[in-house]
């Protein structure tokens, strides 16, 4: 079976072509990077996403601190993901990569600040 | 009058690369002009991933891009004005800003450089009728709404428009408990990237109604219902194709426009196919020593390529800082077939720049389709390109010995097969 895919890495948006069988990827083109290569596999087997959202902080410029998990995550886990997260509470300040909440869901993926804020 | 070397009005990406250039190419009398209380600009508020994968090869959120960018700022000691608004610009290059410590104060560049983003599209740029009920944002206030100020705007959430940033907001708010009904789009295509319309929409279910529109909008004090109509080839909406909605949200994604006030005031050209200034090959406008970048010369959907351009501004200005302005009259780079526009929009045959990339985008989806570069009859390159859409802008290579004695101007056009 060959699926048309689109690349979700980056704003190139590739436009993948893959040939499966018997659930295995054999081959994948139309990709301009390796990560093409690894999307194409993975949106096959179990699609996975990176999470982006924000966390209440406490003392800093804004009310809210963005974060994102360090890497992608079952995409059928986003939801229950942003239930865990939404009860987070920080105190600024936080540097930008500072773990958040360790092995988020037990999928062995951090969820990390995604910028600085300092003590205001 | 206090004097500057040089002035760049704006802080976000465009600003910060501009700025961090300048300075490693020895121009160390310099100041970045930002109203918000903090650099960075739009990307402060776009938290999603997938930015600086071209820059950093990482797949970064805005935020930790803008971060990286700031912090080369801070290294290279660039000298940021924050809470301060540039109200006037001159064409002789005085730029005017307001602050709470200074009050008004004039400043005298040796050159400007415009780096002060876009603005979206509002309601009163679109046909709805109806009440003014509270609910109905721009996709990016909303954003800001959620992202840096911490409040959802609505829980029933109807979208007008698939650009970026709606698209966006629909997975963004869905994630945060919102249900999004649907996304209304005029065109019969999408106008966002191709991995939004699936990381956002597709990945949640959230149904695009194409070649559709929001004809009217109903509630007294708060929204509380839309009216939706599919349109016909000529935009018009169908008799008979009602269909209500109950939303007490309405985000509207209907375009972005370079912010142009500063530039209008100095005299600039604008080009009405980008909305933003005319600029040849150095980035530099029909004013002598402003220049322009990032999204207030054209709005861009890759902030790679607004660093990119920013720094050739830079560039372009510190060339003009240590020659003055090039050799001889400029030709123009003009729109063909299938282009909707390109920036640059002109060169100097007798002084061309080393390399310059034109940035364009075509009217209409493509499938196949080569790009032709030619001045006159003189075809300089052609290149086979697949799946062109509006929403990816495209590139055309432009080497100074293609430039170099052409009495033409240069066509940049799309090949249709
Ligand atoms: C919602 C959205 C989503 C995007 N998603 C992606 C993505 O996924 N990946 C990607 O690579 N790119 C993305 N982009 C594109 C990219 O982020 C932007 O094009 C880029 O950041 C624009 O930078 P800029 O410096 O030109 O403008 P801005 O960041 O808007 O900066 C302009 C700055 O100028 C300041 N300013 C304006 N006028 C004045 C004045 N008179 N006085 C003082 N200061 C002033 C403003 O306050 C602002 O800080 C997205 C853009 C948007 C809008």
């Amino acid at each position: 079976m060959v699926k048309e895919l689109v690349c979700v890495n980056c704003p190139l948006g590739c436009r993948l072509t893959v040939e499966v069988e018997n659930d295995q990827v054999i081959s994948v083109s139309g990709n301009s990077c390796p990560r093409g290569e690894e999307y194409a596999k993975s949106e096959c087997i179990r699609p996975a996403r990176i999470l982006t959202t924000t966390v209440r902080i406490e003392g800093a410029i804004h009310r809210v601190l963005p974060v994102i998990t360090e890497r992608e995550i079952p995409l059928d886990m986003v939801m229950e993901a942003m239930d865990a997260v939404r009860g987070i509470h920080v105190k600024a300040p936080v540097k930008v990569g500072d773990v958040i909440a360790a092995d988020l869901l037990g999928t062995g993926v951090n969820l990390v600040a995604a910028r600085s804020m300092d003590r205001v | 009058m206090k004097k500057v070397q040089a002035i760049i009005i704006g802080g976000g990406s465009a600003g910060l690369s501009a700025a961090v250039t300048l300075k490693k190419n020895g121009i160390e009398d310099i100041l970045v002009i930002e109203k918000d209380e903090e650099p960075g600009g739009i990307l402060e508020q776009c938290i999603h991933n997938g930015f600086g994968l071209h820059t950093f090869k990482e797949q970064l959120s805005g935020p930790a891009y803008a971060e990286r960018f700031i912090r080369m700022a801070e290294e290279q000691n660039v000298r940021i004005l924050l809470n301060t608004m540039v109200t006037k610009l001159t064409a002789d290059r005085v730029v005017e800003y307001v602050n709470p410590e200074e009050g008004t104060v004039q400043v005298q560049a040796d050159a400007v450089i415009l780096a002060v983003g876009c603005y979206e599209r509002p309601r009163g740029g679109i046909n709805i009728t109806g009440t003014r009920p509270a609910g109905i944002y721009t996709a990016g206030q909303a954003q800001r709404y959620l992202n840096i100020d911490g409040y959802m705007v609505g829980k029933r959430v109807f979208i007008l428009g698939s650009g970026d940033i709606g698209l966006i907001m629909a997975r963004r708010m869905t994630l945060e408990g919102a249900k999004v009904v649907g996304v209304a789009e005029l065109m019969p295509y999408s106008n966002g990237l191709p991995r939004n319309m699936k990381q956002c929409l597709e990945d949640f279910n959230i149904p695009l109604y194409l070649s559709h529109t929001v004809t009217e909008v109903f509630g007294k004090d708060r929204l509380e219902k839309i009216e939706m109509m599919e349109v016909d080839e000529n935009r018009n909406p169908i008799p008979g194709t009602e269909q209500d909605i109950d939303v007490d949200t309405l985000l509207l994604s209907v375009g972005l426009i370079p912010e142009n006030h500063l530039a209008d005031q100095a005299g600039i050209k604008m080009d009405p196919s980008t909305k933003g200034p005319f600029v040849d090959d150095r980035y530099m406008t029909s004013v002598e020593g402003i220049f322009a970048c990032g999204n207030g010369l054209h709005v861009h959907d890759l902030v790679d390529y607004v660093t990119l351009q920013a720094a050739k501004a830079a560039e372009g200005a510190v060339s003009y800082l240590q020659n003055g302005k090039p050799q001889g009259e400029p030709l123009r780079i003009q729109n063909g077939n299938q282009v909707s526009y390109c920036v640059p929009s002109q060169f100097y045959p007798q002084d061309p720049a080393e390399k310059v990339t034109v940035y364009f985008r075509v009217r209409t989806p493509l499938d196949k389709g080569t790009l032709v570069i030619r001045s006159g009859d003189k075809i300089i390159r052609s290149v086979k390109k697949r799946k062109l859409v509006p929403s990816v802008m495209e590139e055309a290579l432009l080497l100074k010995k293609d430039m170099e004695g052409l009495t033409e101007p240069i066509t940049i056009e799309i090949a249709e097969e």
